[in-house]
């Protein structure tokens, strides 16, 4: 199985509250089954970008095409929010598959086993840990649409442990099923960690500031190797230091 | 004794009173009626009430052009609307269940439009990157924000309804707990008020221990104990 291909050629995109238009010809080609990082300061426009990939948002102008079909008609993307989002009146099974039918439970409670969350499938968000929250959510995720998924800071809010934790899942998942990923991220280190891709977005009107491709595939990179990419990408955010 | 004891009756001869007229009074008859009109008079305003408040939830100019008028009827003394209807409709089982609709809908209108108000625009994110389709979304996203609403909404509009019920029966009506208890006044029959008072406190009790309180806990399980 292999992720689709996206074609991103926004003409523009602006808020009735801002002067100038967020996002203005942007081009960007994500290849199938690769795994790309959107990294740049916060209020950029990272996440309008990806909520026009996934579709939800479609007051554009220009063309979002996911395998050729236009995001919002496309099948739905396997969406991460900043938040686990899920709904707080459904156990963990039912948050899975409440967004999308035709998943048995047998499947849901196979992707919750996927995620370490085995045993917890009848339990209620409020009696779960934030990081297994975001794990459910990743694991709803993965559910709807295991050849895209949209991560949307999966890892914000979360200490650097769980962030570790949630790294690992989220790598497995990716190894087996081979999606294609978009990544936003405000941290370098996230990227470094996962991405194949990192494109900096810089300004405003949003542009591609930096697109590095790295040799080293994402697994198999060392700690210094990963702080070098880390550190590469910061530079050209102009971050001065990067959080470890 | 202090008090005399027809007007100050002990709980025991309220007790043996209750049982009496239950037994050879119109003491189920009466309760039969009030509860059926109550009842007729809850299930429509909720219904008209819950649609109305979403509509007006949802749609900033409904709400402005309803608005008002939800204020008048939160505020216009309940005894004004039933007399009214009283003259237009006469002393008829219409005209008292509408004037007790009439009464609770601005309550429920206004405690559902709240809580359409306070719907989390993130879950309507949600339903949009997962393309839930509409009825689905409405099932598992938008009816259980609304419950704890519709509950309020049911609890406090009971108890309105229980009372003015009873007050437009004194009003205008051949029969029910609020009749009778106007016909014990004027015999100053404490006795017999105390008794339908305690009859129907009863039903309230049944009410809220064995229907109201399982259905909130069955609907809102998912709630974090506090």
């Amino acid at each position: 199985m292999t992720g689709p291909r996206l074609d991103i050629a926004v003409e523009g995109k602006r808020f009735d509250f801002l002067p100038e238009p967020l996002l203005e010809r942007l081009d960007l080609v994500v290849e199938s089954s690769s795994v790309v990082a959107l990294v740049g300061p916060s209020g950029v426009g990272k996440s309008t970008l990806l909520r026009m990939v996934g579709g939800i948002d479609t007051l554009f102008s220009g063309t979002v095409l996911v395998d050729g079909v236009p995001a919002a008609s496309a099948q739905p993307a396997g969406f991460v929010f900043q938040d686990a989002r899920l709904l707080p009146w459904l156990t963990a099974l039912d948050n899975i598959r409440a967004v999308r039918p035709e998943t048995t439970e047998a499947a849901a409670l196979e992707m919750l086993g996927r995620v370490g969350l085995s045993g917890f499938e009848h339990y209620f968000p409020h009696e779960l840990s934030g990081g297994m929250q975001r794990r459910v959510a990743l694991a709803r995720a993965f559910s709807v649409n295991p050849r895209l998924l949209l991560l949307d800071e999966p890892f914000v809010s979360l200490d650097r442990t769980l962030v570790r934790e949630m790294e690992e899942v989220l790598s497995a998942l990716v190894e087996a099923s081979r999606p294609t990923v978009l990544l936003v991220t405000h941290l370098p280190e996230d990227a470094a960690m996962l991405a194949d891709r990192a494109i900096v977005l810089a300004g405003r009107p949003a542009r591609i500031a930096a697109d590095y491709r790295f040799d080293i595939p994402r697994g198999q990179r060392s700690r210094e190797q990963r702080e070098a990419i880390a550190n590469q990408i910061a530079a050209s955010i102009g971050m001065r230091e990067t959080t470890a | 004794m202090l008090f005399p004891s027809r007007l100050f009756p002990t709980p025991i001869d309220v007790g043996a009173h209750v049982w009496t007229l239950a037994t050879t009074g119109k003491l189920l008859p009466d309760l039969g009626k009030t509860l059926t009109r109550a009842s007729i008079a809850f299930v429509i305003a909720m219904a008209l009430g819950t649609a109305i408040g979403i509509g007006l939830g949802r749609s900033r100019v409904a709400d402005r052009l309803f608005s008002a008028w939800v204020v008048v009827g939160l505020n216009v003394p309940a005894i004004v609307i039933a007399i009214v209807l009283y003259i237009w409709l006469g002393l008829t089982e219409f005209a008292l269940i509408l004037a007790v609709v009439l009464n609770k809908l601005p309550l429920v209108i206004a405690t559902i439009r709240e809580g359409v108000r306070s719907f989390d625009p993130a879950y309507d994110d949600l339903g949009r990157a997962f393309r839930m389709p509409f009825l689905r979304q409405l099932r598992l996203i938008a009816v259980p924000q609304l419950m704890p609403f519709v509950l309020a909404a049911a609890r406090t509009g009971l108890s309105l309804i229980w009372k003015i019920v009873l007050v437009f029966e004194v009003l205008g009506s051949d029969g029910g707990v609020g009749f009778r208890i106007s016909v014990f006044f004027q015999f100053f029959d404490i006795k017999g008020i105390f008794a339908y008072t305690t009859a129907f406190i009863l039903v309230v009790f049944v009410f809220e221990y064995l229907i109201l309180r399982p259905l909130e806990r069955r609907v809102l399980k998912w709630r974090q104990p506090r």
